[in-house]
């Protein structure tokens, strides 16, 4: 047996007691001790697509940006279309580098005067560090420090929070409010990471336990660790930034075209837009892409894509077991002439061949609550 | 028959001069879930410290390395078939494969099974 993990200085979660009490293994994790599982992935996972998982997602950073025109403002360095985005609805957008190439992906929502943005917490510092840098110097950057981040996700979510936060249910997908629960102000859109329907709920961090105690007092309720997170996410053909996207990466490459609109795409003038703009004219040279694999050993990221022929045509990025499919299930990139649904390749991980196929994500279905819809 | 234990969190138990090899139950708690077993199959060589087989997890791949030297006998098909048998016994119906020990002095240096849980309590 082999492999060890080292201890390093490490932050703690406001809801670090929470989560030992509870019998939490805690890994280290984006500059946090956080808690990778509780009573096993695979049990964690399967309890979330079938009733709901709260899982708490503290290490990201939530950020509060004001100033003029902050939504033009934006748009210089991200490809959503802010002008047009309307009060207390979250969009998927991208932070980019001048070459296109992705900073971090993350969540942006106006909310009033301010945008409110939630970044992945390994690159948090970086993140507001570019902020700081690119936005007008009038602009203040609000890091939220002493705000908890939690997530509520499954096809039970709605009904366990409707009974803490009466109206929460009448939010549909990508939808966003403010509530009041026992005197505190908090935040929740409906919204996630795992495909299912679930809400993400900001919330003080010195209510954050009450708040955590007062969902798993619900039966439907189990804590989640980061391991199911990630399984979670990957069936969902999300992408987890650090491993499937990065500096490298544009958002045509991965396959995130939705998160730019007719208008941005027509005018541009956001960073990298040159480069981007002319990967929607030409195609990109690379695509993310969803791989099956043959028998039942996960590969996993670092693996190679080869072509018939054995030349190295791509990488994977994230792979492992779906708990849902009973079967290894991969994420990478792969030359564009070979990303069609469908095409057969192979990967070859420690010097092992695998018979994958291109498969189309999600994995697993999403089961999003969007209003209007049947 | 004797049962000894590596600082890899293998097992070893001996009967006359056949070694049945498996993971401790603290490396599959440490492991988590199984979803993949390989083992060696009947006639291959190991010599001890030698990847002898592969265990994957949800979360990571690990070899398991043979703990002593020998000529397999048999691999464990019903870990390969049924990897969470690694979880649920770990100590029993999940062990890995058979050997024939080339050399017994080779368990000399193992540790016994009160001294291998007592170590375990100080990881």
């Amino acid at each position: 047996m082999s492999g060890e993990v080292n201890s390093e200085t490490l932050d703690k979660l406001p809801l670090d007691a929470w989560h030992r009490e509870r019998g939490a293994r805690m890994v280290p994790f984006a500059g946090y001790e956080m808690p990778v599982q509780y009573e096993g992935i695979i049990a964690e996972h399967v309890w979330t697509r079938t009733n709901a998982g709260l899982f708490d997602v503290s290490h990201m950073g939530q950020l509060l940006i004001h100033g003029t025109a902050v939504d033009q403002e934006l748009e210089k360095l991200m490809p959503g279309d802010f002008r047009a985005a309307k009060d207390l609805k979250p969009k998927y957008s991208l932070l980019l580098d001048d070459s296109g190439g992705i900073i971090d992906d993350l969540m942006a929502t106006r909310r009033g005067d301010d945008f409110y943005i939630v970044v992945n917490g390994a690159t948090k510092h970086g993140d507001i560090h570019y902020l700081k840098t690119r936005l007008p110097d009038d602009f203040i950057i609000d890091y939220m420090k002493g705000q908890a981040l939690l997530a509520l996700q499954g096809p039970r979510a709605a009904e366990v929070l409707e009974t803490i936060i009466a109206g929460v249910s009448e939010l549909g997908f990508m939808e966003g409010r403010p509530f009041p629960w026992q005197g505190h102000g908090l935040w929740i859109s409906r919204s996630g990471y795992t495909g299912e329907d679930g809400f993400e709920i900001s919330v003080p961090a010195s209510a954050a336990a009450d708040l955590a105690d007062a969902m798993t007092a619900h039966e439907a309720v189990k804590p989640i660790g980061l391991g199911a997170r990630d399984s979670l996410r990957l069936e969902a053909g999300l992408p987890l930034y650090g491993h499937d996207l990065d500096h490298r990466t544009t958002p045509v490459m991965a396959a995130l075209n939705f998160a730019i609109n007719k208008r941005r795409r027509a005018e541009g003038g956001f960073a990298g837009s040159d480069r981007i703009l002319a990967e929607f004219e030409n195609g990109p040279a690379e695509l993310r892409v969803g791989f099956e694999i043959e028998g039942r050993q996960p590969v996993r990221e670092g693996a190679l894509v080869l072509d018939g022929e054995g030349n190295e045509v791509g990488k994977i990025t994230s792979g492992g077991f779906s708990p849902s499919l009973q079967r290894p299930i991969a994420m990478g990139y792969v030359a564009a002439p070979l990303a069609e649904v469908g095409t057969s390749l192979k990967l070859e991980q420690r010097g092992k061949l695998f018979e994958a196929r291109v498969a189309a994500m999600p994995f697993v279905p999403h089961r999003y609550h969007r209003k209007g819809a049947a | 028959m004797s049962l000894y234990f590596t600082k890899e969190h293998e097992w070893i138990r001996v009967e006359g001069d056949t070694a049945t090899v498996g993971i401790s139950n603290h490396a599959q708690e440490a492991l988590g879930d199984i979803v993949f077993v390989e083992v060696p199959e009947g006639g291959r060589r190991v010599s001890k410290g030698q990847e002898a087989a592969v265990v994957e997890s949800v979360k990571a791949a690990s070899d398991v390395y043979a703990p002593v030297s020998g000529e397999v006998t048999e691999g464990n098909q019903a870990v390969a078939d049924d990897p969470s048998l690694v979880n649920s016994d770990p100590e029993g119906q999940g062990w890995f494969f058979k050997l024939k020990l080339d050399n017994p002095g080779e368990l000399d240096g193992l540790m016994d099974e009160a001294a291998y849980r007592d170590w375990c309590k100080t990881l």
